[in-house]
């Protein structure tokens, strides 16, 4: 599946002064991408990412999804959400059935969905975010940890079935556990359910370890679009920008500037020790 | 004498539970900066609750600068001693604009007027919000809100501020602008700090990091020592900062690296 | 979405009638309404418009603003007029048609009513526009203080409004956010008709009480730290004042509403 924008801009209807959140933005995104998408708070991410979803139509342009430009009047937005998936910040906080199944339920059934379907795709939603179906799906969602209504929710998106998954900050507030948990979830989703995934974050290593292309948005314009070791090389660019880099990569990049030369597009903690360590012994320190 | 001290403190929500803490003994020095981590369900909040008199001990007794808090006339005077900011910044402004809010604690205790002004004026430069008195709360970012909380609380002139995980539901900018805020009233005001967190890297400028598990003190000390025993600390589910763990992998390859808590001084040690 | 509501149309400005105390524009409010029930002529209401157009032109408000203010009440307005043009009966019969009759009596009282409609709001919205809801809130607070005394809770309900002043903008925001992730998986606010609409809404507002239950025990709380105990002994960061500009407001407003009332 293809998406794809062009020329979009948006104004809010409510934004008095005509601040653009997005100006002319060109991006085609693929299948089997991961995107991390990162930004100032204000920089535009949050409505780029709920204009893929047919949330927010643009003041001009047009968004093209799977060739059909859902900026018309009259397209199904339903099957764009259908074949999209959006996961919410804090997203356990649109939880309101009675019972975990309930709520996973709502999506597959506002699909119009056979009931047997439904149950097929709330099982499935469930076990793939790591909860037990029968031990879960009469519970109220009310009385979980918050890291399981976490779960519930992003099943709840996942019971949809999209083939891009679209995720605002999913791993905020979470215990480092927790977080590996979901680490874990999107790396299964992408490297076997084949699903693209855009992940919006402002943790930096994360973006860098399981991301294959990074967008840095910033005033609503698209900074960098590239591998995040390009991206994250443009060292003073994204300082400039206000945006932390990943801890790693300041790291080497400042063991650089002090003359010892290691590699500087390393993002994993094993691959640093190595470099670092190697590199120490070939040359007496610095 | 300390100005906050707990002496054998239990404290459970309703005695069929299990305790929240168990026989916490503690005690803060005026001017001091105390962080205090640990991960969901360690009894943190419920420890910072019981300093602003928002809960009473089960058994125990809580002193605040010579007041018990069982004794319910201390209340508001311990309250005025001992300021709280929460977590979520939307959900501790009460007023439609800033100044009024970071008025409210004052109103409370009954401060004339022209003196809440002045109180209001200074609270707000000492966060560096005065620009923002007339603003409406909504349209501040996540970090100005905080901020705002914490004028809030300055106004009253407490001697110590209790922060209940400030900045766990902020962004990098916001939680960098809340801890510069808290370390400056910290150094340049002397206002004791007792700060409860989960992020791990923001303990590093504290005087003393206290481990807590499972409703008790499961160590305290130096951050330095604290930081130490890297294994220990992830067995209790915490974050520990990239670049300790880094200098404790580079350690085991045989690297010689002193005890370090930032970037920089990783990047001095190995380069020097 | 949600967002485009505005309540509350406050329009900061420096003039006279914006310094004025709350308490004596809350006082000439009620007192110029009353007295707008008492008036029983159109040379009346031109006296009253005249007034409106003083206050309006000391308020620095544009009168562009204000008339944008009464679209939302055009319904109202020209369903008063429709209703009282044909079924209000006596006088000459200006026009008929079959049993369809517009008679002269309808064409006054008419137009009559919707003079009084549309003055009453004009009238009120300059108090909301030219006072601050803090203000507002501290005027009705002063005013119903002496109601203490028999049992109403005057400062507590005062900040009952304030809080609920604060936390509109932030709850309708919530709202627009769930409402999108629920629209995210599929839900439908949008049509079907109205049994259906109402259950459709179940989804945005369960979340919605249950936030705001949880943003009500947190403030609680907070407030509790912040040595909140009630309106007793409580001061106020700005003290009302009445000024003498507030005074000859009220003794004009009082001989305008003696005016309207006797003559």
């Amino acid at each position: 599946m293809l998406i794809e924008l062009k020329n979009v801009s948006h104004i809010y209807d409510d934004d008095l002064k005509g601040t653009e959140a997005l100006k002319d933005i060109n991006l085609r995104i693929s299948d089997q991408e991961f995107i991390g998408l990162v930004g100032h708070t204000g920089s535009g991410k949050s409505t780029l990412v709920q204009m893929l979803n047919g949330l927010i139509k643009p003041s001009s342009g047009s968004v093209i999804i799977d060739g059909v430009n859902i900026t018309g009047e009259k397209t199904s937005l339903l099957g764009i959400r259908r074949k999209i998936g959006l996961v919410f910040q804090y997203p356990e906080h649109q939880l309101f059935e009675e019972t975990v199944y309930g709520d996973v339920a709502f999506g597959p059934r506002n699909l119009g969905l056979s009931e047997e379907e439904v149950e097929l795709r709330v099982k499935e939603a469930l076990e793939l975010v790591g909860l037990d179906y029968e031990e879960f799906k009469d519970r109220s969602p009310f009385n979980l940890s918050g890291g399981q209504q976490r779960k519930v929710a992003i099943a709840g998106v996942l019971a949809m079935k999209p083939e891009v998954l679209i995720l605002d900050e999913p791993s905020a507030g979470l215990d480092p556990q927790g977080r590996q948990q979901l680490i874990s979830l999107l790396e299964y989703l992408y490297n076997n359910k084949g699903m693209t995934i855009i992940l919006v974050s402002h943790r930096m290593e994360e973006i860098a370890r399981l991301s294959n292309r990074v967008i840095v948005m910033s005033e609503g314009e698209i900074v960098f679009d590239d591998s995040p070791a390009r991206v994250f090389s443009e060292v003073e660019k994204i300082r400039e920008l206000g945006l932390d880099l990943p801890e790693i990569t300041e790291i080497l990049w400042r063991l650089n500037g002090k003359g010892l030369r290691v590699r500087t597009d390393i993002f994993s903690l094993a691959e640093a020790v190595e470099e670092i360590s190697r590199e120490l012994r070939g040359s007496s320190k610095c | 004498m300390a100005l906050i001290e707990l002496r054998g403190v239990d404290f459970s929500y309703s005695e069929m539970e299990t305790p929240v803490l168990k026989n916490i003994n503690l005690t803060v020095e005026a001017g001091e900066f105390v962080s205090i981590i640990g991960g969901n369900g360690s009894g943190k909040s419920t420890l910072a609750k019981l300093l602003n008199v928002l809960l009473v001990p089960s058994a125990g007794e809580v002193i605040v600068d010579g007041m018990n808090t069982a004794d319910e006339e201390n209340w508001l005077k311990i309250r005025q001693k001992v300021g709280m900011v929460f977590q979520n910044p939307d959900n501790q402004l009460v007023a439609t604009r800033v100044e009024d809010d970071v008025a409210f604690g004052p109103e409370n205790l009954g401060i004339p007027s022209p003196e809440i002004r002045k109180r209001v004026d200074k609270a707000l430069e000492a966060v560096g919000m005065e620009k923002f008195k007339d603003n409406p709360p909504h349209n501040l970012s996540g970090g100005q809100k905080q901020r705002v909380a914490i004028a809030g609380v300055i106004a009253m002139e407490p001697e110590c501020i209790v922060l209940d995980e400030p900045t766990a539901m902020l962004d990098p900018q916001g939680r960098k602008e809340v801890m510069e805020t808290i370390h400056f009233l910290n150094k340049e005001k002397g206002i004791t700090i007792i700060h409860i967190t989960h992020f791990m890297e923001e303990t590093v400028g504290a005087d003393r990091v206290i481990v807590m598990n499972q409703g008790s003190i499961h160590k305290s000390g130096l951050p330095l020592e604290i930081f130490r025993e890297i294994d220990d600390l992830k067995k209790l589910g915490l974050d520990v900062p990239l670049v300790v763990e880094l200098a404790h992998e580079l350690r085991k390859k045989g690297v010689e690296i002193p005890a370090i808590l930032s970037i920089n001084e990783l990047v001095d040690s190995l380069c020097s | 979405m949600l967002r485009n509501i505005t309540i509350g149309q406050y329009m900061a400005r420096d003039s006279i009638i914006h310094n004025m105390d709350p308490r004596i524009k809350i006082v000439i409010t009620i007192m110029m309404i009353t007295a707008l029930f008492f008036i029983d002529s159109f040379s009346g209401y031109g006296l009253f418009f005249l007034s409106v157009l003083v206050i309006i032109s000391l308020s620095r408000i544009p009168l562009l603003r204000i008339i944008k203010g009464l679209r939302p009440v055009l319904f109202l307005v020209m369903l008063t007029l429709i209703l009282h043009v044909f079924f209000t009966r006596g006088g000459e019969v200006i026009w008929q048609w079959g049993f369809i009759s517009i008679e002269a009596e309808g064409l006054y009282t008419g137009f009559f009513m919707v003079t009084r409609i549309v003055l009453l709001i004009i009238f009120t919205s300059l108090l909301t526009l030219t006072t601050s809801p803090l203000e507002l809130t501290d005027g009705i607070e002063y005013l119903l203080s002496p109601l203490k005394r028999v049992g109403v809770p005057a400062s507590e309900l005062a900040m009952m409004m304030t809080i609920a002043l604060r936390f509109i903008p932030t709850l309708l925001e919530e709202a627009d956010k769930i409402m999108k992730a629920q629209m995210a998986r599929g839900a439908d606010f949008e049509s079907g008709n109205i049994v259906k609409r109402a259950r459709n809404l179940i989804p945005l507002l369960v979340p919605l009480f249950i936030s705001a239950f949880r943003r009500a025990d947190d403030l609680a709380l907070a407030m509790e730290s912040r040595c909140y105990h009630g309106g007793e002994g409580r001061t106020r960061l700005y003290e009302l004042k009445v000024k003498g500009t507030d005074f000859a407001a009220l003794g004009v407003a009082l001989l305008l509403c003696m005016v309207f009332i006797y003559f």
